[in-house]
């Protein structure tokens, strides 16, 4: 399957629905697992890996899923085209910048993808839109199920699934939800999110991950403890304790807002909205931050019947290319498909060649313009 | 107490630096200290919790050379040297060869917890359930010690007991 099947459109899990989605934009949950019988990859020769890599592609290509399935080659594949799958949330930097033999299997619903030979030989990861992390373990773990019955993993009694690193010993699960918290970062209470995400043991990651900064005001939760604690417990302990206190916690600053700061946040939006329907150039991270502010004024208005100038203004833009009627229809799927169809991987892929980065800020702005002057 | 720096807010943010055997203290707001680029840590990036944590492990002697970086995982041909330069182990087995300089950095890793309580593989013989099963009993009951809880500690040795005595068979 050619990566351009899927560039011009957005994945499932960013759809912007599902339950608590004006918040918790998706939620994930990735094994670790490693080949009984095998070294780690760190000390297996590039022959071994390509031994590992062989047998796990077969077991995974064969697998009923209820979605096709397609192999990506990723020590063999362009490095636009790697990069597009990080943006894509289908691979880790990690795999798509890492040392030998090495693929990803991956579903054409995008919900699922299997990374091999990433730092583990088998990485599996279930994506689903907004808070739905129980599904993900269910799924996941019936998908970890049938690859078990074909090929036995390095498990210990006593210390669980074992992994290269011992920090993801155990259940080698890591679960986790990507937060959408622009009234937090406005009203400056960003850092006690952190704080108390960090006494609960907790790690707060940016949009894609380890080492990226937190752009557009998203923020990726996930747990570190894999020890000594069930799969059930961690994501039960996500679900019924953590989110539905950020998520809280989001709301109150969203009301906050409205009620003491209508016209900063008024005054946001509309800035937001000037830039975007007139900027020539615009750069990813300005595009994020930006669309973040739009992504707030729309929620705000389905959730919070937040009815400011600005608000009224958004919510009469644009045009989807979907239902009937021209004007007015700018959702919420609209704001994500730019987030994800502007980000630089995005652009070049769907445009056909590489650009230097004025060329791509140049059309990342025309793509923005063109969504939302309708 | 008040912010240094604005004068004016909370300070929430409290600093402890000790340099040259001096030591400054720094008491900060948010807004501020987020503005002085002193934003809290949210989490310790994985990489630098282990090599502090083997880094703290026992010194090298004047040869340059501890008895615990001498051994070699006969499966891997890995040292502990090796996994502090490259943060992941070299085979499953190295969890038994090394098992006494990891288990300091499992623990601190996961919260105290040094036995695994989740999935079991179905494919799993038997008798390894059973083993788990001991583990994990054996685990809650020098935690029960620790806390002094002394009835739970009666029940977790019998029913450890049973469990011994039926593995035994």
């Amino acid at each position: 399957m050619k990566l351009t099947e899927i560039s011009g459109n957005i994945n499932e899990w960013f759809n912007g629905e599902g339950p608590l989605g004006d918040v918790v934009v998706s939620s994930r949950v990735r094994l670790a697992r490693n080949l009984a019988g095998y070294k780690f990859l760190a000390a297996c020769t590039v022959a071994e890996k390509s031994e590992i890599l062989r047998k796990l592609k077969d077991i995974l290509m064969g697998l009923n899923l209820g979605d096709e399935v397609f192999y990506i080659g990723v020590d063999k594949t362009p490095v636009l085209e790697r990069r597009f799958l990080v943006e894509r949330h289908l691979i880790s930097q990690h795999h798509a910048f890492g040392k030998g033999p090495r693929g990803a299997v991956i579903a054409r619903r995008e919900f699922f993808t299997a990374m091999i030979n990433e730092e583990d030989h088998l990485r599996l990861q279930v994506l689903k839109a907004g808070c739905q992390l129980r599904e993900c373990f269910e799924q996941i773990d019936r998908i970890d199920d049938m690859i078990e019955e074909r090929i036995g993993y390095a498990f210990s009694p006593k210390y669980g699934y074992l992994t290269a690193c011992p920090t993801n010993l155990g259940t080698g699960v890591r679960v986790s939800v990507m937060l959408h918290l622009p009234a937090l970062k406005m009203t400056g209470h960003i850092e006690k999110f952190l704080n108390a995400a960090k006494s609960l043991g907790l790690a707060v990651r940016g949009l894609f991950g380890e080492g990226t900064d937190a752009a557009g005001d998203f923020y990726q939760l996930s747990n570190q403890i894999t020890l000594g604690v069930s799969e059930k417990d961690i994501v039960s302990r996500f679900e019924k304790a953590i989110i539905p206190e950020i998520v809280e916690y989001e709301h109150v600053a969203r009301d906050r807002l409205l009620a003491k700061e209508a016209g900063v946040l008024d005054d946001k939006i509309s800035r937001a909205m000037a830039l975007l329907k007139n900027a020539n150039l615009i750069s990813s991270q300005e595009a994020l931050f930006l669309l973040s502010h739009i992504r707030l004024g729309l929620n705000m208005h389905k959730h919070q019947g937040a009815s400011t100038p600005a608000i009224e203004q958004l919510c009469s833009l644009g045009s989807d290319g979907g239902d009937a009627g021209g004007k007015g229809r700018i959702s919420i799927a609209t704001v994500n498909r730019l987030f994800m169809l502007t980000l630089p991987a995005h652009l070049q892929l769907n445009y056909g060649k590489e650009l230097d980065s004025t060329h791509r800020d140049a059309l990342r702005a025309k793509i923005i313009r063109s969504a939302l002057n309708g | 107490m008040q912010c240094e720096v604005c004068q004016s807010r909370e300070a929430t943010i409290h600093l402890t630096e000790i340099s040259d055997g001096v030591r400054t203290e720094t008491h900060l707001c948010e807004q501020c200290a987020r503005e002085q680029g002193v934003a809290a840590k949210s989490y310790i990036p994985l990489n630098e919790l282990l090599s502090n944590l083997l880094n703290a492990g026992p010194k090298e002697d004047a040869a340059g050379k501890s008895a615990e970086s001498d051994t070699v995982c006969p499966h891997c041909g890995y040292t502990l040297n090796k996994f502090r330069d490259k943060a992941v182990l070299g085979c499953p087995y190295d969890y038994e060869v090394f098992e006494k300089e990891l288990l300091p950095l499992i623990k601190k890793a996961h919260d105290g917890s040094t036995v695994h309580s989740g999935k079991i593989p179905s494919r799993m013989p038997r008798d390894k359930h059973k083993q788990m099963q001991i583990a994990r009993l054996q685990q809650q009951l020098d935690d029960a010690v620790r806390k002094e809880d002394y009835e739970l500690a009666a029940k977790l040795r019998d029913k450890l007991a049973g469990n011994q005595k039926t593995e035994d068979r």
